[in-house]
């Protein structure tokens, strides 16, 4: 199943990539292999087969309500570009 | 067309958040002002590496809601991750529940001008809040504050069935009365703890077909989401009628305004690319876990507001406001085994015990007074011993004191006189010495009568029992 450039550029943009023409071209082709071979395993019947979300069998485990100590806001934000105070600072939003 | 011609179809989706401890994946507190970023950790930050931890009380909340708004409890449900870029979500994505949710096809009862109206529940998930974007008002930047960055949130969608404001309005208003009571949420909108936002579509009355929707945002009062729903729905209806199409869109509630706005950064948005949540296993409830929930369920607004009509013979306009929250209902109850009338009681409540309340500001649960002094105080007004007006006084001593009723209208010389003898020596004297008035009222100036009483109490400082009074003086001008 070929994948179209616009279909590539959509998936880029909503991921936040910037894609030369001709690295569009390449993910176009490895896409669509990609969706090739689960295009195959669909052939499959599986009509008796429950749908797995997951890979494990683990129970979902649960915590008690009762709170941690966090981090120091100063460690929080140690990897921060830019900061104002205690907050992070990012390029104004407009809405 | 006029707008008359049309037949709008309202949905709402409430975000409340849960009134847990911790945050949904991490220990972090969820209390509600803190310094910015001081409730966070390498889990709510999304830092790589770290794996979420599902808070227990969580899933406990999304059962008690589901039950109380009659879903099904599904025994499985799944995580699934929303991907989207913003500012406030650390992670680039929100771990929420798409396709399976935890509860489905629940029902709320409200109140129309025709009647009750049940108005289906299509589903609650669980899911994690996003951080809080300030627009720094001096220069070109935003502050990210992630404190509520995981704060647990249940959304509640409802199925189209609201057809005017009027009813959005009574759902989002019981929708907050149930989880409140189930002690879930605090239902504060003002501090966007509860949220709303409405999804409305018009069609021609008749139609079967729903119109193209759009989503309202920021409808953070009672008020706005009457009027944003209202000017969306006027708003559709021209674009039609001048021959234009509804676009499905995100649009902001402008409170300024009073208008609604696209908000077009938000479309492209809308292809969130949802898959499970790989760090989290399926959910798995018990039975035993739905059972032991649905038994410890308390009785629902709605259902205490029936009661309180059948059981106390109240109107439905007193039972709605006792009943409006729990503990205030809960007092009510209390008074009530002490006290036999319950209207009357309702009364007090409504009136003079409400005033106070808001007056000073206290809350029911730091009153001074018990339901028996209550009960003792209106007793003391139903034989005389003060007047219904010193009693108001009386009670408010109480509130702000303490001090058993009895003691205060002792200490305040408040007692009625009730002596008939006593009563029967001042109205003598007063109709003596206005022979003259006395003489005009038994010749057919009845409205006089009101000027003996006025001497009378005057007379006795305000004491004098009104019913022994009046009658008296019936009874000596020869009425």
């Amino acid at each position: 199943m070929a994948l179209t450039l616009e279909q590539v550029r959509h998936v880029a943009t909503l991921a936040r990539l910037a894609l030369t023409p001709e690295e569009e071209q390449r993910f176009s082709t490895q896409l669509s292999a990609v969706l090739d071979a689960v295009a195959q395993l669909q052939s499959l019947d599986v009509e008796a087969v429950e749908p797995t979300s997951h890979a494990t069998l683990a129970e979902s485990l649960l915590r008690e309500d009762v709170t941690r100590p966090s981090l120091p806001p100063e460690k929080s934000l140690a990897n921060a570009p830019a900061k104002s105070g205690t907050s992070f600072a990012v390029p104004k939003i407009i809405e | 067309m006029p707008v008359s011609d049309f037949q709008p179809v309202i949905g709402l989706e409430v975000h409340a958040q849960l009134l847990t401890q911790s945050k949904i994946f991490c220990g972090c507190s969820t209390a509600f002002g803190a310094e910015p970023n001081r409730n966070t950790c390498p889990v709510c930050l999304g830092m790589p590496g770290v794996l979420p931890v599902l808070n227990q009380r969580v899933v406990e909340f999304a059962v008690r809601t589901g039950l109380a708004l009659e879903c099904t409890v599904k025994k499985t449900s799944v995580w699934s991750r929303k991907n989207y870029f913003y500012p406030d979500l650390p992670k680039g994505y929100q771990i929420t529940q798409y396709d399976q949710p935890i509860c489905e096809h629940g029902r709320l009862v409200i109140d129309t001008p025709q009647g009750e109206k049940v108005i289906r529940v299509r589903r609650i998930h669980m899911e994690e809040d996003a951080g809080k974007n300030v627009h720094d008002a001096s220069g070109g930047q935003s502050l990210v504050d992630l404190n509520r960055a995981g704060v647990p949130l249940l959304e509640i969608v409802s199925e189209p069935d609201l057809r005017d404001a009027d009813e959005a309005v009574e759902y989002l208003k019981a929708m907050r009365d149930v989880l409140v009571y189930l002690g879930v949420n605090d239902g504060n909108l003002e501090e966007g703890s509860f949220r709303c936002d409405a999804n409305v579509s018009v069609m021609p009355k008749g139609s079967s077909t729903y119109g193209q929707r759009c989503e309202l945002k920021n409808l953070n009062s009672f008020r706005f989401l009457k009027q944003a729903i209202e000017y969306e729905i006027s708003r559709q209806v021209d674009v039609i009628e001048s021959g234009g199409k509804v676009d499905q869109e995100t649009r902001l509630w402008d409170v300024n305004k009073g208008v609604t706005r696209s908000m077009r950064s938000k479309e492209e948005a809308h292809d969130y690319r949802y898959f499970p949540e790989p760090d989290l296993p399926p959910l798995h409830v018990s039975d035993a876990a739905i059972d032991a929930a649905a038994k410890a369920l308390p009785e629902l607004p709605r259902a205490k507001l029936t009661r309180f009509t059948s059981q106390y013979g109240l109107p439905a306009y007193d039972a709605r406001i006792l009943t409006a929250e729990r503990p205030l209902a809960d007092f009510f109850e209390a008074c009530a085994a002490h006290y036999a009338d319950a209207k009357k009681l309702s009364n007090w409540f409504l009136g003079e015990l409400m005033r106070l309340l808001k007056e000073e500001g206290t809350p029911l649960s730091a009153l001074r007074f018990t339901p028996a002094q209550l009960a003792e105080l209106l007793g003391a007004v139903d034989k005389g011993t003060v007047s219904a007006n010193a009693g108001k006084d009386v009670l408010g001593e109480m509130f702000r004191t303490g001090k058993a009723p009895a003691d205060i209208i002792a200490e305040k010389g408040l007692a009625q006189v009730s002596d008939t003898g006593a009563i029967e020596a001042v109205v003598d004297d007063i109709l003596a010495k206005n022979a003259g008035e006395v003489e005009k009222y038994r010749a057919g100036k009845k409205q006089v009568f009101g000027f003996f009483v006025g001497q009378v109490m005057r007379a006795m400082k305000g004491k004098g029992n009104p019913t022994l009074v009046n009658d008296l003086l019936k009874k000596k001008l020869g009425d």
